[in-house]
């Protein structure tokens, strides 16, 4: 059973429906595309009773605004984007019961990058290639495999039921988006492109975010990264949160839509936990890179994935 | 030239992927390698094993670290590798005919590539639909294959501004390499000729019509065989 869910008056920056990825199609020149704040994704989905997996909208820079065409709850995470129901503020976070007729609409963010909203039962699109998240150079998944449109209808499953009581997270499960980030990279795989001096301003440096950066890939401003040449490399593929060097010296991180394999030397791969939290960099946001062991790096996933099965366990119920 | 290395490279990749590097060129005998050993990982079924993608020179393996530690995988496809030697590379060995339209608004660069060379556009056409290529990968856009390598005499830079749009099924030369685009994209390869077939498609399994392990072979076409065939597909 579907359910109408609402209409979208405005699409905002650049709106798309994402679960946690499309795995297993790399081979055939697919990206993984997903979330990319997994952490802010998956609390949504608690938030609101559903599976960490289910679709939601995830907003990029400027909310859209949304006409709900029947009840619904929702929860919505990530950057604070100053939302408001009939022009009431409401609250990131928690679970909001919204009713027909209201309409949701948000400011623009002065900290972090992207919002989620979540809905109860998960936001209805065709699963393709085992995924119900959007990849636009490909033109399948999420919504008709585009970005949301003025006029386009959202449908949500018709959950078994609505929830009886509401959830909100505590604080300090909320991160903080201060436009500063510490980067922890593992070396590699192509080190041996580069000089020693260009190692150390890959690790000194402070970077800038630019403009040029969206869900391919951010495209960095900073100390130019020496290489021993200029020749690249023969292609191989190219795993999320890879650093590339292309010859100008300027450090690309790729992100979940990037291209599945790449001639550029890779410098190193940033952590699966700290990938995430790239989700929330912003233009202009600035980047230092810490070097981390490949065995510090997978203790740290393993304990990012233990935190992260037991975020449900964290809400505090509340009445909605 | 020594092209694969003495023995295979086993870089770590982040928190939780594993590259087998085989060499660092171009090479058949360095790609076979890869895709020997990704079909039997993939037979082998290891555990905690999620994905691999192999690429001309190394094959990356994704693993889930909840599953399995790095260093028993890593002997394990040791063990794996060791064994390669001999080992058959693929379950179908097919031969798939491409037809294509050469020149033209279907291949807008056969101009600028014929005369790089000195040639005549049907020479270039001849050239590149005369021998049979192998698929070395699959990358860039869902569905590229990475074919090679094209002859001597029309190999070709790739353009020095790269299109902001590529048609689907536009059949492109890049360096010693040629490949197909699958759907519309930027690109800057030198585009040759087009394709009516359709190159990936979300329904079947595996998605791409072409795959590392299949000999392709360009047939020329006339633009009325390219229009039926479009029909068709």
């Amino acid at each position: 059973m579907n359910l109408k869910l609402c209409e979208v008056a405005k699409p905002g920056f650049f709106t798309t429906v994402q679960d946690l990825g499309r795995f297993g199609f790399q081979r055939y020149g697919v990206p993984v595309s997903g979330a990319m704040d997994t952490y802010a994704f998956t609390a949504a989905n608690l938030l609101v009773g559903n599976k960490p997996n289910d679709a939601c909208l995830e907003i990029t820079l400027i909310g859209p605004k949304l006409l709900f065409l029947s009840e619904a709850q929702i929860a919505l995470t990530g950057a604070a984007f100053y939302p408001t129901v009939n022009e009431e503020r409401v609250a990131c976070w928690q679970t909001l019961q919204v009713h027909k007729g209201e309409a949701l609409s948000f400011g623009s963010s002065q900290n972090g990058c992207r919002a989620y909203l979540a809905v109860r039962g998960g936001i209805n699109v065709p699963v393709v290639l085992g995924s119900r998240s959007t990849y636009g150079r490909g033109d399948f998944g999420g919504f008709h495999g585009r970005r949301l449109n003025a006029g386009d209808l959202l449908e949500a499953h018709e959950s078994t039921a609505p929830l009886a009581s509401g959830f909100w997270m505590p604080t300090e499960a909320v991160p903080e988006y201060t436009g500063e980030l510490l980067v922890e990279v593992v070396l590699g795989p192509q080190t041996d492109c580069f000089t020693e001096r260009g190692l150390e301003t890959f690790l000194s440096g402070v970077y800038e975010v630019t403009t040029e950066s969206d869900r391919m890939g951010y495209r960095l401003e900073g100390a130019e990264v020496e290489r021993k040449d200029l020749m690249d490399i023969v292609s191989d593929a190219i795993p999320v949160g890879a650093i590339q060097v292309p010859r100008n010296g300027k450090p690309i991180i790729l992100m979940r839509d990037a291209q599945s394999t790449g001639g550029y030397p890779k410098i190193a791969v940033v952590t699966t936990p700290d990938v995430s939290r790239l989700g929330q960099v912003k233009p202009r946001d600035r980047i230092r890179f810490s070097k981390v062991s490949p065995s510090k790096a997978r203790e740290g996933l393993l304990e990012h994935l233990k935190a992260l099965s037991m975020l449900k366990g964290r809400l505090v119920e509340s009445e909605l | 030239m020594q092209t694969l290395y003495q023995s295979a490279k086993y870089l770590p990749v982040g928190d939780n992927a594993l590259l087998v590097e085989f060499g660092s060129t171009v090479s058949l005998d360095v790609n076979r390698r890869v895709h020997v050993l990704d079909h039997v990982i993939s037979k082998a079924k290891l555990k905690g094993v999620k994905e691999c993608v192999p690429t001309y020179r190394s094959l990356l393996i994704y693993y889930d670290p909840s599953e399995t530690s790095y260093e028993p995988l890593i002997f394990k496809i040791k063990d794996l590798e060791a064994k390669l030697e001999g080992s058959s590379v693929f379950a179908h060995e097919r031969v798939l005919e491409v037809p294509v339209v050469y020149g033209n608004e279907y291949g807008p660069d056969l101009g600028y590539v014929s005369r790089y060379h000195g040639l005549h556009e049907e020479e270039v056409a001849q050239l590149h639909s005369g021998r049979d290529y192998t698929v070395y990968m699959i990358g860039f856009v869902a569905g590229f294959p990475y074919l090679g390598e094209v002859a001597g005499e029309i190999a070709t830079p790739r353009l020095k501004t790269p299109r902001l749009r590529v048609l689907a099924g536009s059949v492109g030369i890049a360096e010693k390499q040629t490949g197909i685009y699958p759907c519309e994209s930027p690109g800057g390869w030198q585009i040759i000729g087009r394709t009516p077939l359709r190159l990936f498609d979300i329904e079947k399994r595996p998605p791409a019509l072409i795959l590392p392990g299949d000999t392709v072979r360009f047939r020329p076409v006339e633009k009325e065989e390219f229009e039926n065939l479009s029909r068709d597909e």
